[in-house]
């Protein structure tokens, strides 16, 4: 195991696991207001600090781990529900009016810079979490759905696929049965650095009052809160900004370590 | 006064030991084989003569060529070297060339790097260099344009650009059909003549060099177990593994008589042309004719044979046979019925039709474990077989092929090549199909393990009624296993008959070229 994934598996950890604690439990409630409190340094009561409205600093990041990682996590997975199978059955029926379909409605949505129609979906549809989720997870399709198909094209010249064929087993079948299995340390990383790139644009909408709506805590949104701030009360905005940076650094490293552990090349060269 | 002297060579990589104590030696203008079964070591023993050695790897030793011990060379000295004292020619023509050069710049290359010469004059000397290694193209043409045979003629031609005293050729003709290695063969004979270079030949395949080389050095796992001059070695063998060696490739097996029944799988005049890409914008596809009027028939029971060389048709009319291409013009017909009825495959037909590939790598999914694997084919039953009688059932298909019932249990991973065709043939047997088509399925093997698996096949051939197409390019596995053989040219048949007799007394003129090329071992008594 490379050095990064373990340190990229250890900052993921971290987040996740403030993200489940603030399930059960957090320092101090983030939805009252304590102004007498506001813009504290850190200290013993409130580790990292309070913030304008004298909330717990720590609490809030707890809570945006939270969203964050929910928002990212089901936009992943609305991405790999949707394009995997778009990619198993383009590979299936390659060279097909469908394939060619599927592929190119693929592209359509590639050419649209992502953030920007996230931008138009929030605001057409109102701002909040789940529109948030769904804008982020609709341009997921397309990278899960290209990177299936062109990870099963040279499966299905196999002679296990043929094998299978020679079976009488269906297309959807081997599918399921033989290219999936085979593709799926792939999709695994993939994941992990969409899931990143969730975690980016996550922040990114909220940032702009597209996200999660207060009183829901969001990184993003905390950033724009602190930016007026910046001057008297650093820690503000330096610590949402740390939480962005250290869990998309966390989850880039794990996957290019993962990337690296599940290639049987590299894997040979250190052995 | 010695080329190359190889003097106790040791090599180990990590814990693993590669090569213990080897000892060549070799003089200017002599051909030297080393041959053995994969894992022997022979192509470790090439690249440390290059002193290619991979990272990690601790070799001791000598390596002397003339005065010069590669071992202690640094890398600098070594680089200027290769290329000028020391050629070499590897074994995949597709790969060693750089697709993007034309052939007549990737040899003038070797020229320019080792010698000042200007431009002109490296192209004026590599245009002499590809006319002497018998290439009639264009120097101005890319890789892609040569057909196999042209391609090594290019990596010869840069091997040789500078007429190094030593020539390295890893299974220079592994990859080419039997007619062309005839002729590399040849080119490579003629060009130790000529420039009096020393040729370190390895290959897998003791009738290769039995023509060629001087010498030959017999290496069994890291050792050299018998190396002596070709005549001697052949009409004198003194290790019992040149002798099992040398028996395995000449490895003949029984089969049961075949009595001549009615026909089973009938072929009837197929067609099949594959559309090929738009020279012009606008201009007319032009088409290739894969398959063109090929009509045979396979009885009950009957071993059939397909010979032919590499883009003859076969692996088209594989396909179209086992249903996964559909063929434009003819039928093909199984018991009766046809494989394909408009454009479904006809699953009556798959349950008596079955196929082992030639690659036991890729052969088998890597993730199931053997018993998922083998019961594969029970799928296409009608009356789907479950629970024990499905254990039973692998157990038995394992067990036929010589396998244990507990293997069923492991990864393909844990098994070894031979092992992996045994399993590729336990899962053909399953639904105990009448026909099995063996697609190249001994071609990957070391002759030790494929002399296993072709006794098996012939075993089970006493046991129960088997018919089989059994295509491959090696001439003298089809002579032994097969009552009828086929042989193929650009997509027709040209000649077809008694195997014995078609070997013996071929009528057609191709036939004939076929066996005059193929590698033959002496026969000794």
């Amino acid at each position: 195991m490379s050095r990064g994934l373990i340190i990229g598996a250890f900052l993921t950890l971290i987040f996740a696991s403030l993200a489940c604690v603030s399930l059960l439990w957090i320092p101090y409630d983030i939805e009252t207001f304590q102004i007498p409190n506001k813009l504290k340094r850190p200290n013993w009561d409130n580790w990292l600090g309070t913030d304008h409205f004298g909330r717990d600093i720590l609490s809030m990041v707890m809570m945006g781990a939270r969203t964050s990682i929910a928002v990212a996590l089901l936009a992943v997975g609305i991405g790999m529900v949707i394009g995997v199978p778009l990619g198993l059955f383009s590979a299936a029926r390659r060279g097909s009016f469908l394939d060619e379909f599927i592929m190119r409605g693929n592209d359509l949505i590639f050419a649209f810079p992502s953030l920007v129609i996230a931008i138009l979906i929030t605001a057409v549809f109102g701002a909040s979490a789940v529109n948030a989720i769904v804008a982020i997870g609709i341009f997921n399709i397309p990278v899960f759905a290209r990177l299936t198909r062109a990870a099963a094209l040279p499966l299905w010249e196999r002679d296990f696929v043929l094998s299978a064929r020679v079976c009488g087993k269906s297309e959807m079948r081997i599918s399921v049965e033989h290219i999936f299995p085979n593709i799926m340390n792939l999709m695994i990383v993939q994941g992990t650095i969409q899931f990143s790139l969730g975690i980016l644009a996550e922040a990114s909408l909220s940032y702009i009052g597209l996200g999660a709506q207060p009183p829901t805590a969001s990184w993003g949104r905390m950033l724009a809160d602190a930016q007026t701030l910046v001057s008297i009360a650093p820690h503000v905005a330096l610590v949402p900004g740390f939480a962005i940076l250290l869990m998309v650094l966390g989850l880039n490293l794990m996957g290019d370590g993962l990337r690296d552990l599940f290639d049987p090349r590299i894997k040979k060269d250190r052995a | 006064m010695n080329l190359l002297s190889i003097e106790h060579l040791s090599l180990s990589i990590g814990d693993t030991k590669i090569l213990h104590d080897v000892s060549i030696e070799m003089r200017p203008g002599e051909i030297v084989a080393i041959t053995g079964e994969s894992g022997s070591g022979k192509s470790m023993t090439a690249l440390a003569v290059m002193g290619l050695l991979p990272r990690g790897s601790v070799a001791d030793g000598l390596i002397l060529l003339e005065n010069t011990n590669i071992l202690g060379t640094s890398e600098s000295d070594l680089c200027s070297m290769r290329g000028c004292s020391m050629g070499m020619v590897f074994q995949e023509p597709m790969t060693a060339l750089n697709p993007v050069q034309t052939i007549g710049d990737q040899v003038a290359e070797t020229i320019t790097i080792h010698k000042k010469a200007s431009k002109h004059n490296a192209n004026i000397q590599a245009r002499a260099m590809l006319r002497r290694v018998g290439l009639k193209v264009d120097p101005s043409r890319y890789p892609h344009e040569l057909s196999g045979g042209q391609r090594q003629r290019v990596v010869i031609a840069m091997a040789i650009a500078l007429r190094p005293k030593l020539l390295i050729a890893d299974e220079p003709t592994t990859a080419l059909d039997v007619t062309t290695q005839a002729t590399i063969l040849k080119l490579l004979k003629d060009l130790v003549t000529e420039f009096d270079m020393g040729l370190l030949i390895i290959t897998h395949d003791l009738a290769v060099v039995a023509d060629i080389a001087d010498k030959i050095v017999v290496m069994q796992k890291g050792h050299v177990v018998e190396a002596a001059a070709t005549y001697d070695l052949l009409h004198n063998m003194r290790h019992p593994y040149t002798k099992s060696l040398f028996n395995a490739s000449n490895h003949k097996v029984i089969l049961p008589e075949y009595r001549p029944s009615s026909p089973f799988l009938s072929v009837e005049s197929v067609t099949r042309k594959y559309n090929l890409p738009r020279v012009k914008v606008f201009g007319l596809r032009s088409t290739f004719q894969a398959l063109n009027g090929v009509s045979f028939t396979i009885s009950h029971g009957e071993r059939v044979g397909l010979v032919g060389e590499s883009g003859c048709g076969k692996s088209t009319l594989t396909r179209a046979i086992l249903g996964l291409e559909e063929v434009q013009e003819g039928q093909i017909l199984l018991d009766g019925q046809a494989v394909f009825t408009k454009k479904v495959v006809n699953l009556s037909v798959r349950r008596k039709m079955q196929v082992v590939f030639q690659d036991p790598y890729s052969s088998f999914n890597p993730r199931h474990r053997v018993d998922r694997l083998i019961a594969e084919p029970l799928h296409v039953l009608n009356n789907k077989i479950m629970g024990k009688d499905r254990e039973r059932a692998v157990a038995k298909a394992l067990e036929d092929v010589g396998m244990r019932p507990e293997d069923s249990s492991k990864f393909i991973h844990e098994f070894s090549g031979g092992q992996r065709q045994r399993i590729a043939i336990a899962r053909a047997l399953i639904i105990e199909p009448e026909l099995i088509v063996f697609d190249e399925a001994v071609s990957a093997l070391d002759v030790s393990i494929r002399a296993q698996v072709l006794d098996l096949i012939a075993g089970l051939c006493q046991k129960r009624q088997l018919a089989y197409l059994f295509i491959s390019h090696d001439l003298s596995v089809v002579s032994t296993i097969t009552d009828r053989v086929i042989v193929m040219q650009s997509g027709k048949i040209v000649e077809q008959g008694d195997t014995h007799q078609v070997f013996s007394n071929p009528q057609h003129s191709y036939t004939q070229r076929l066996i005059a090329s193929a590698p033959k071992l002496p026969e000794i008594a």
